[in-house]
């Protein structure tokens, strides 16, 4: 989660990552910001993040993109 | 012949009164209703007394936007797209600039324009279009149109902090819709599906087609561009076969196997540009659309869009760079060097447009009007403007035109054009900060901001939120204990790419 967390702050320094639950309903991030977050992930974690994760609901916080980690690593 | 980019919709609505014009996931309008609307329009602000001046349309992305656009132009004005994503700070430079008399909002934004630090009056699209039409009074102001006149004015990034605002005139407008619509081969039964915001002179590309040949053009919701599954599936729900994208917008869905859930199956027709394609990422494309038609377009706004076009007809290996081709028809390239000779075999030179597709300059900005529209330096005998892009290229092997670099410090980042130099103006006006330098990452396509000074990261993004557009707030922020300079005290950009480098390993 530090590692994650980290990812995140670095793209938008200005928002509370540990208390924000809207990453996509409230605006937060946008399709660049996706798109580097699960590029990042696939760095510093090793999974491919593919198309049928990238849903709205896996990316509205750092606890569910967490989760969507986990869940993708399991498979795997 | 043609003076009016309106006649289209004036013929249109006689041959096609009930067909979807303009729509989006939940809401269409025909043609009759967008020219029963837009004329009802032109006629309140006609009734006002305003002619000849620009009107603001500040309303989200909408098909009553577009039907706004028409509204302004039947009343021999011209439109200033603004969006509600546009902060604050900047907005007020551009009212600044235009001094326009009117603001045409919709209910989401009324309330914010009434906020304005401006005399214009903010109305309700919703209560204008009430207005009766008066036939007579728009006849006469349809009889005076001289195609000259400018019809919108959209404004991009400016590097000294100042956005300049394009001006474009119904002809060069008319030339771009009439060549384009001939090279990509659009139809009655193109149906568009939209992906760039309209307050850039790139959704020209959907908008006016649509009028000429009585197409259909879905706006899709900017949401669903960061889910590639559902940016499929709303492509083949709507039957869409036409798209003109920025190259990241497709990206996004081939980058992620997105082709192995689903294929955006009715595209036939795919044009992009604004970006470099990453072969690996076009060739998936290709692969899972044998059939399709690709395009590459090339242009910038002075020149009304885009003014040059490759229709791709052979394999590019992953090294390769898929060229910018060749000029519509009625426009001619210039490569031109240093001292302005025409760059010889393959030498590099700086891209030029000579033609009917020039717009008519920065909208009350004389000082930067002069420095990129400028008399073309190979014809010493009459008056003969052409704009300078600052754009390099060279012609390949095969006789076309392929982009090299920039002379200056504008770059593209998600289909959109930003002037470092902007970002820098803004950040050094932050109270707290000494001097900033920004540099473009390209590998990984991030700003990467350097500054000097007092206040915090998180700090300084929160603020520049409000003074810049999203597309343009860094990606990366650091700050520094000096700035590095070069000799002659400029900041030093190779010695800060180093440092960004080394901080990616």
């Amino acid at each position: 989660m530090e590692e994650l967390l980290s990812i995140l702050e670095e793209l938008h320094p200005e928002v509370d990552f540990e208390t924000e639950t809207g990453l996509v309903t409230n605006g937060i991030i946008d399709s660049f910001d996706i798109v580097t977050i699960i590029s990042e992930i696939g760095d510093r974690f090793d999974v491919v993040v593919s198309a049928e994760y990238i849903t709205p609901e896996n990316f509205d916080s750092a606890e569910t993109i967490y989760d969507m980690i986990q869940r993708i690593e399991e498979e795997e | 012949m043609q003076n009016n980019v309106l006649d289209y919709l004036d013929n249109i609505v006689k041959i096609k009164p009930n067909k979807v014009a303009f729509a989006n996931e939940s809401f269409s309008m025909t043609f009759s209703g967008v020219y029963k609307e837009s004329r009802s329009l032109a006629s309140y602000i006609a009734g006002k007394g305003i002619y000849k001046k620009p009107v603001v349309i500040f309303m989200n992305k909408h098909p009553r936007e577009i039907t706004a656009f028409f509204g302004v132009i039947y009343s021999g004005c011209y439109y200033v797209p603004i969006d509600e994503e546009m902060p604050a700070s900047r907005i007020d430079l551009i009212l600044d600039n235009v001094k326009s008399p009117l603001i045409i909002c919709d209910e989401d934004t009324i309330e914010k324009a009434e906020a304005f630090n401006t005399d214009a009056e903010a109305v309700l699209y919703t209560d204008v279009i009430k207005t009766d039409i008066d036939e007579d009074k728009l006849a006469l102001i349809a009889s005076k149109v001289i195609d000259t006149d400018p019809i919108y004015i959209v404004f991009t990034s400016g590097s000294t902090g100042v956005p300049k605002g394009v001006c474009a005139c119904h002809r060069s407008v008319l030339d771009y819709i009439e060549q384009l619509s001939e090279t990509l081969e659009f139809n009655e039964d193109t149906v568009f599906g939209n992906q760039t915001p309209l307050y850039f002179d790139a959704c020209l590309k959907e908008v006016y087609p649509t009028l000429k040949f009585g197409a259909t053009t879905y706006l899709i919701p900017k949401s669903l561009f960061m889910f590639p599954v559902k940016l499929v599936e709303f492509i083949n729900e709507h039957n869409i076969n036409t798209i003109c994208w920025v190259v990241s917008a497709l990206t996004m869905i081939s980058a992620f196997g997105t082709f192995k859930t689903v294929v955006p199956k009715t595209l036939t027709n795919i044009a992009f540009g604004s970006e470099v394609f990453p072969i690996k990422q076009f060739n998936m494309w290709r692969q899972v659309l044998p059939n399709a038609r690709f395009t590459n377009l090339y242009g910038p706004t002075e020149g009304t869009g885009m003014c040059c076009y490759y229709k791709v007809n052979r394999e590019f290996e992953l090294d390769d760079v898929i060229p910018i081709g060749r000029p519509f028809k009625n426009t001619e390239i210039l490569l031109l060097t240093e001292d302005g000779k025409l760059a010889q075999d393959g030498q590099p030179g700086e891209i030029c447009i000579r033609g009917t597709g020039v717009t008519l300059g920065y909208y009350n900005n004389e000082a930067k009007t002069k420095e990129s529209f400028v008399q073309n330096p190979l014809n010493t005998f009459y008056p003969e403007t052409i704009y300078k892009t600052g754009d390099i290229g060279k012609l390949n092997n095969y006789g076309e035109l392929e982009f090299v670099s920039r002379k200056d410090y504008q770059i593209k980042h998600m289909g959109h054009r930003i002037e470092l130099g902007e970002i820098e103006a803004n950040v050094n006006a932050l109270e707290g900060v000494k001097i900033s330098g920004c540099i473009y990452d390209k590998e990984k396509g991030k700003i990467v901001l350097y500054y000097v000074g007092d206040i915090d990261k998180a700090e300084l993004i929160t603020i520049l939120k409000d003074k810049l557009p999203r597309y343009m707030v860094p990606n990366v922020t650091n700050r520094l204990e000096s700035m590095p300079f070069t000799a002659n005290g400029k900041i030093n950009r190779v010695e800060l790419t180093k440092m960004n480098q080394a901080n990616n390993k």
